[in-house]
């Protein structure tokens, strides 16, 4: 019983989860400007650490929980430098 | 499935719980970033899900993994300080980056640097 | 001790971090106390100045207060979300004059601001010490800046200066 509650759960957060992720794509893809598609791929990264987590409960196992923690970290540092490029790239053009 | 299926009752609603809140929280973050008008009001949306929705689960990996484990885990909590610490950088680099280019298409909806300069407070809708 | 230890802290949170990801046993304290003594070797050698935690009683207060707004906030974030209406919201720029100007107090309201769903951090001007920042929902302005004035920056500046 206990098990059954679980399993549903996590199937539902799963899909609550890649329904988050194709909205944070679909941002990317529509724009309208280009801080908005990064912002949409920081979503999408947070989203899909959220993801992965949720998959490590799903099978049991803490190994999900590095690789979480590194797409976060390459999340966090890709924003970053976009951000940064958004700064200086375009405008000395 | 791999669950042991001597997890107690209340360890699986509470982790059902901390998961759905979590999952449904960083939906409605992304709903809000497709239907947002401005820029700067999608700066807001994802924050729900970077502030409880990670936190509800992260609560129910911690719930579930202490439990399974039979010891306390709670080695999530750095991710929860990772995430707490790193978002307002990338945001407010995003958020500078924004200003930026708008200030320099000279965007009427935007504050213009001078704002910061005068003192007093002034609101501008948009 | 100031030459061995000279930042109390940060290797008391590496040590606990370093056994949080690893499981607890006498080899992994020593192990992870020998890591976090070289790490604050090596964080006392790139910064010469640091922080002050002048009163710890009123920083976990500020922390449960936090914790409490950013659950309220993102229930009305929410809320805003789902029935999101031409009019029923206005969104808006807002400056703000502070008068902290400690950077560790700066760095915490900026995070404390960013994680709370509605009021993001724009800029801040170092010379004349003033914010700008959004809010999602700015129909009380008086309720805002009280908000961000005397709840936050005063506790802020309590902990810090």
């Amino acid at each position: 019983m206990s098990a059954d509650i679980l399993y549903w759960s996590i199937a539902i957060a799963q899909v609550l989860l890649a329904v988050a992720m194709a909205f944070a794509c679909l941002r990317m893809f529509r724009g309208p400007r280009a801080q908005d598609r990064v912002l949409g791929l920081d979503t999408l990264y947070v989203n899909s650490m959220l993801l992965l987590i949720t998959y490590g409960i799903r099978v049991g196992s803490p190994i999900y929980f590095e690789a979480a923690l590194i797409i976060g970290l390459l999340g966090f540092v890709a924003t970053v430098a976009l951000a940064k490029f958004l700064m200086r790239g375009e405008v000395i053009e | 499935m791999s669950y042991p299926d001597e997890l107690p009752m209340w360890a699986a609603l509470l982790v059902s719980f901390f998961l759905l809140l979590g999952a449904g929280l960083s939906l409605l973050g992304t709903v809000g970033f497709l239907r947002f008008k401005s820029f700067y009001e999608r700066l807001h949306a994802p924050t729900l899900g970077t502030s409880w929705g990670t936190g509800g689960i992260l609560t129910a990996s911690m719930i579930f993994f202490t439990v399974t484990e039979g010891r306390p885990v709670f080695h999530e909590i750095l991710i929860g300080i990772f995430v707490t610490v790193t978002t307002p950088v990338t945001l407010m680099l995003l958020a500078r980056a924004a200003l930026h280019r708008d200030r320099s298409e000279n965007d009427p909806t935007v504050p213009s640097a001078s704002i910061l300069t005068k003192p007093g407070k002034t609101v501008i809708g948009d | 001790m100031r030459t061995i230890l000279p930042y109390p802290l940060l290797f008391v949170s590496l040590v606990l971090m370093w056994l949080s990801l690893n499981r607890f046993s006498l080899g992994h304290l020593v192990l992870g106390s020998v890591i976090a003594l070289l790490a604050s070797a090596a964080m006392a050698s790139l910064r010469p100045d640091k922080p002050q935690l002048k009163k710890i009683g009123s920083f976990a207060r500020l922390l449960a207060l936090v914790f409490y707004d950013i659950i309220l906030s993102n229930l009305s974030v929410a809320s805003q979300i789902l029935n999101d209406r031409k009019g029923r919201r206005k969104p808006g720029f807002m400056t703000i004059p502070l008068e902290m100007t400690n950077p560790t107090g700066l760095a915490i309201l900026a995070v404390l601001l960013t994680s709370t769903p509605g009021t993001a951090w724009l800029e801040y001007n170092s010379t004349e010490s003033t914010l700008l920042i959004h809010i999602l929902d700015l129909k009380n302005e008086e309720e805002w800046l009280e908000l961000i004035k005397n709840r936050y920056e005063r506790m802020l500046m309590e902990v810090f200066e």
